[in-house]
């Protein structure tokens, strides 16, 4: 058994005794949950399980009451905005598809891209021919390289998520943070969404949060059930969703 | 780096309007000073001046465009800007007088020996230059833009809540200046005008050069606009009005981009307000009202919001509408106000020139999908011929 120091230490993102409630309503209740370089990690949970929640405290949207955000062992997220969370490195998806809708598909990635983010950067950009080959590359990834031209808004919902996630790849996170990607995609995308996920953890850290179980069973790595703001159990989905305690808060109902 | 800034700039539309601006920068004083009064081209003065006057109203709707259009901000207290920009000029114009007011005194102005100041006010020293003059039209609206956002933006403040703090700016600043130890003039504000840069006001070659100044700055506003629109920043702009938190999870700082964004706008209304207040030959705090920072609202959502040449169109059709209806039927220019506001709303969300520029939209989408179509077909074809060439 690793010891606590060591587990931090090697960990890309910690999490300790994380608490926030809002008007009483405790939504984390100390949370901890550690994850490793490399690592594609599902989490699962019932509704008000606190899994938006701990996004929104990774990602600097919400500041926890009580607790230790680490992020490479040394960053205090807890002390930096969205901006800056962004810019170390830790990319997030919304539950809900969120991209320009009125930009081109390319525009959406150039935005993306991972270059100088200032007043005057932007500005005075010029696409590079390395920025093109960057973005025909992810169009390529994310299977989206026949619409390059066409406004985000007439995208099917299945392209809008997998938009997202290109736009999240052109950022170069190294950790990825994403909620629900499948929801409200047809199976045969779900199946696509599962393999292009696999694709993208081969070089950074992924946490993905979803309810659909067979999605889960299809990227067949460890899962973390989270419950009232906890960690109620971890391990691989054969082991988590045989747990009774599992099975009477989540699976159960 | 600059110029690709600039290239960028010139798309299609852009470089027909600047030309036409530029055009009606010659012709109108042209065809004022050089034709004869009797002659069926000739334009009356006060024809220019009045079309001069609605070339500020453009520039200042074109600076709102800028911050809502593309940004997503909605101010209503743009006419702030507008009106120290104005008093800047003002301030200079009045120092200009010298010692031909009606109480000649060489320093100050009638106003001040009126209420009885013994010297001038710190804040008007050096507003006898020009050049220190025409800084302040800039930096004035800029600081009060940059300190107001700095605050605004920084605790993220958005929306209707904006709106109405940006109201209030106004609504505070009009309160104040219509005090009399203030030092601007109080009620009736700064007028009686006489010299500027040594050239009487009310000449008529004075008003031509005015009017053309007024159209090639709104051109060179117009263009600027346009290389920041159509740079990256523009399109996070964009991002920014449309889709604010994904911006902010990209890790741009939202609250800078909307700063630098609000303090270029609060310039260009101060440029405005500048070119403005000789040609109208008075400011007074009637400017700062806040009813002015809503119709300037209306002119841009009429010319249509986010499409840059539309507010300028937007806005001197309102006015032109306002002159002809104060003219012809005082009583019903504010229920035709209304009106149009409530039509415009209804049936051309888009504005006027929004809607065509949509309309084109959709007619070059459906081409481009019959072309893509009948394309396929050609390729084959070529393909075919190039196989038997072979």
């Amino acid at each position: 058994m690793n010891t606590i120091a060591e587990t931090r230490s090697k960990s890309l993102l910690y999490l300790e005794n994380v608490s926030v409630s809002f008007d009483g309503f405790k939504a984390l209740n100390s949370l901890s949950f550690v994850v490793e370089p490399g690592e594609l990690r599902a989490i699962i949970g019932p509704n008000g399980a606190g899994k938006t929640t701990m996004m929104d405290i990774i990602t600097g949207k919400t500041r926890p009451d009580t607790g230790t955000v680490l992020f490479e062992d040394t960053i205090d997220l807890t002390k930096k905005d969205e901006a800056d969370i962004a810019q170390l490195g830790i990319g997030r998806k919304f539950q809900k598809p969120t991209v320009f809708e009125s930009h081109t598909v390319w525009d959406n990635l150039e935005l993306a891209l991972n270059r100088d983010r200032g007043v005057f950067g932007t500005l005075f950009y010029r696409l590079s021919a390395e920025d093109k080959a960057r973005i025909e590359e992810i169009l390529d990834t994310v299977r989206l390289t026949h619409r390059a031209q066409e406004y985000a808004a007439n995208l099917s919902h299945g392209q809008k998520q997998w938009l997202e996630i290109g736009m999240l790849l052109a950022q170069e996170p190294k950790l990825l943070l994403v909620d629900e990607p499948v929801a409200g995609m047809t199976d045969a995308e779900t199946v696509e969404t599962a393999i292009l996920l696999r694709e993208i953890a081969k070089t950074r850290s992924v946490v993905v949060v979803e309810h659909d179980m067979g999605f889960i069973r299809d990227l067949g790595v460890k899962v973390t059930c989270l419950a009232e703001g906890s960690v109620l159990a971890e391990g691989s989905i054969d082991f988590v969703s045989s747990d009774p305690k599992v099975i009477e808060n989540y699976l159960g109902r | 780096m600059i110029s690709g800034f600039i290239l960028r700039a010139l798309e299609g539309k852009i470089v027909v309007a600047i030309a036409v601006l530029i055009a009606i920068a010659i012709l109108v004083p042209v065809l004022n000073l050089l034709t004869p009064p009797d002659s069926a081209l000739h334009i009356p003065t006060y024809a220019m001046s009045l079309f001069g006057k609605y070339l500020c109203y453009a520039l200042l709707a074109l600076a709102l465009d800028l911050v809502w259009g593309y940004c997503g901000i909605l101010s209503l207290g743009h006419g702030a800007f507008f009106a120290l920009g104005g008093y800047a000029m003002g301030m200079y114009l009045m120092r200009q007088i010298g010692p031909r007011g009606t109480y000649g005194n060489p320093v100050l102005p009638d106003f001040m020996v009126f209420l009885n100041y013994k010297e001038l006010p710190w804040f008007w020293f050096g507003m006898d230059w020009f050049v220190v003059a025409m800084a302040m039209v800039l930096l004035v609206p800029g600081l009060l833009a940059f300190v107001f956002g700095w605050f605004a933006f920084r605790s993220r403040v958005n929306g209707v809540y904006l709106s109405i703090i940006t109201q209030a700016m106004t609504y505070a600043l009009m309160l104040a200046f219509f005090r009399n130890d203030m030092g601007f003039g109080g009620n009736n504000g700064l007028t009686d005008f006489k010299d500027i840069l040594g050239f009487q006001v009310q000449a008529d070659g004075t008003r031509a050069v005015l009017f053309a100044l007024s159209a090639l700055v709104l051109a060179l506003c117009l263009l600027t606009a346009s290389a920041i629109v159509r740079s990256k920043f523009g399109k996070v702009l964009v991002g920014v009005r449309d889709a604010e938190s994904r911006v902010r999870f990209l890790g741009f700082r939202v609250e800078n981009m909307k700063l630098f964004t609000f303090v270029v706008s609060a310039m260009f209304a101060g440029i405005a307000g500048a070119l403005f207040v000789p040609q109208v030959g008075i400011i007074n705090p009637g400017e700062f009202a806040p009813a002015n920072s809503i119709e300037i609202v209306v002119w841009t959502a009429v010319g249509g919001r986010g499409t840059l040449i539309g507010p300028i169109i937007g806005a001197v059709l309102v006015n032109a509408g306002k002159s002809f209806f104060t003219g012809a039927f005082p009583e019903f220019w504010l229920f035709a106000l209304g009106g149009l506001f409530i039509f415009v709303t209804l049936f051309l969300p888009r504005g006027i020139v929004g809607t065509i520029q949509h309309g084109f939209k959709a007619r070059k989408a459906l081409k481009a999908a019959a072309d893509a179509e009948k394309g396929r077909g050609d390729a084959q074809t070529v393909a075919q011929a190039v196989q038997a060439a072979e």
